[in-house]
């Protein structure tokens, strides 16, 4: 079963890097003309279109694949790219509410590159909003900026929806299974989900917080825990637009927020005595741990926040260079270059795809501990 | 001539991010090398105890490269800004 599994995910793996060749091949092909370019003068050229191809620019290629979008882009480029479109909802002030698909941008230019701005009327407002790399900006209908809510159902929050969906729907599930045929051995998908929950429980919450104080942290932890592992792997799963959750700095920034809210509304006396006045502290030295002790305060929950999310944007970070090398290589040197290089770029791409996996478990583990030990130390009684 | 071009590059272009990323890669590697080296020494020494050094050894771990990402990111932010 387990190796079966393995088997698919190798092969659909293959299969995205025989894509990778084709699309560099096809790339090849459009570039021939640019082929004989020297190194020296591609590094001086910034300019990111000529002659109507379009150059390639790694930095922007990985930016665009890490950022949040607007829609969920699957394959393709420009006029013929397959993407789904994803709910715009933006709240104007003294206007009202507008709500559309982020179909309705239309492109200015004929060029299709991802600098280009788009405009789209707003249906109950009539306001033109006009998308480009900084954002979305509007205009009512005298051409004057109007003061704008983008609260749009972006790609990292439909992930956040389907998976709080799926959470919801499995856990509910495991949880009636458990009522229906108490003391009996678990089956399906309580058989795969019972062992992590123990996980959480025996390996994370009671060693640390303890068996009798861990009974009211432990649904924050698991949720969290299930939360975070969800996100990490949607974000691992190819061809579905590559959802990089996790590595949204929005997401990670309210997790962490949550976990300092928690350990300060649960916190003791013991704790802010150890901040405020350290026991068996010389005096002197006092005054400098004390700074040291209240800024950790609000660190902690930052270091919590910046881990994740630098950890899984640099995972995508290295996928995605790996495939950017194919282009570079394919660009400067010619199609058999970019060909061999992407056969090596593959397999490492292989490789850090199950690189990745583990750090999806390992940062959902980390943060969950971090956050069991942050409520530890906030919640410890005094001991003598 | 070669070299005085490379180091000028370096100092005026991106390259200096570049040497960031390799600086928080040294450290991080040490960092983490010297972590795994102690675990394995101990699980070596005391095998009834390797779940508890797993734990603490990937708990440690992740603080290191945390720190190490934080250079990284920098160094994306020079890049990217």
């Amino acid at each position: 079963m387990i190796t079966g599994l393995f088997k698919r995910f190798t092969l659909t793996l293959v299969l995205l890097g025989l894509h990778q060749l084709t699309t560099a091949q096809a790339e090849g092909g459009v570039n021939i003309d640019n082929s004989d370019h020297s190194i020296h003068e591609d590094h001086n050229q910034h300019t990111h279109t000529e002659g109507g191809h379009s150059e390639f620019v790694p930095g922007d290629f990985i930016i665009h694949h890490i950022a949040d979008a607007n829609k969920i882009h699957f394959f393709g480029e420009g006029a013929s790219e397959i993407y789904a479109p994803l709910p715009m909802i933006i709240y104007v002030e003294g206007e009202g509410l507008d709500v559309f698909m982020s179909s309705a941008f239309k492109s200015e230019s004929e060029a299709h590159d991802s600098h280009a701005s788009s405009i789209a009327q707003g249906p109950s407002t009539g306001v033109s909003y006009t998308k480009d790399e900084h954002g979305i900006t509007g205009r009512n209908a005298n051409g004057e900026l109007v003061e704008i809510w983008d609260i749009s159902i972006t790609k990292s929050v439909f992930g956040m929806l389907l998976i709080i969906a799926c959470i919801i729907l499995l856990f509910t599930r495991v949880a009636k299974s458990y009522s229906r045929n108490p003391g009996l051995a678990p089956t399906g998908m309580t058989n795969f989900l019972e062992p992590l929950i123990l996980f959480v429980r025996d390996d994370i919450a009671y060693p640390v917080i303890g068996k009798e104080k861990s009974k009211k942290f432990l649904p924050f932890l698991l949720t969290t825990f299930f939360f975070i592992l969800g996100c990490n792997l949607l974000g691992l799963i190819p061809f579905i637009g590559g959802f990089n959750i996790t590595g949204t700095i929005g997401v990670t920034i309210i997790l962490a927020l949550l976990v300092f809210i928690i350990t300060t509304v649960n916190s003791n006396k013991r704790y802010w005595g150890h901040i405020l006045w350290p026991p068996g502290v010389p005096h002197l030295i006092k005054l400098i741990v004390v700074p040291i002790e209240m800024l950790s305060v609000f660190i902690k929950p930052t270091v919590l926040m910046i881990r994740l999310t630098a950890n899984m944007s640099a995972g995508h970070i290295i996928i995605l260079s790996f495939i950017s090398l194919v282009f570079i290589f394919n660009q400067n040197f010619g199609t058999g270059a970019g060909l061999g290089i992407g056969v090596f770029s593959t397999l490492f791409m292989i490789f850090m795809y199950f690189l990745e996996i583990l750090v999806a478990f390992l940062q959902a583990y980390v943060f969950t501990l971090l956050a069991a030990i942050y409520f530890s130390e906030a919640t410890q009684e005094p001991h003598h | 001539m070669d070299l005085l071009n490379i180091i000028l590059e370096v100092t005026t272009g991106h390259g200096l991010a570049g040497l960031g990323a390799g600086a928080a890669a040294i450290g991080a590697g040490i960092g983490v090398g010297l972590i795994g080296k102690g675990a394995l020494e101990a699980m070596a020494r005391q095998p009834e105890s390797s779940d508890d050094l797993r734990a603490n050894m990937i708990l440690a771990a992740a603080l290191v490269e945390g720190v190490a990402l934080f250079g990284i990111i920098i160094c994306l932010l020079v890049v990217f800004k």
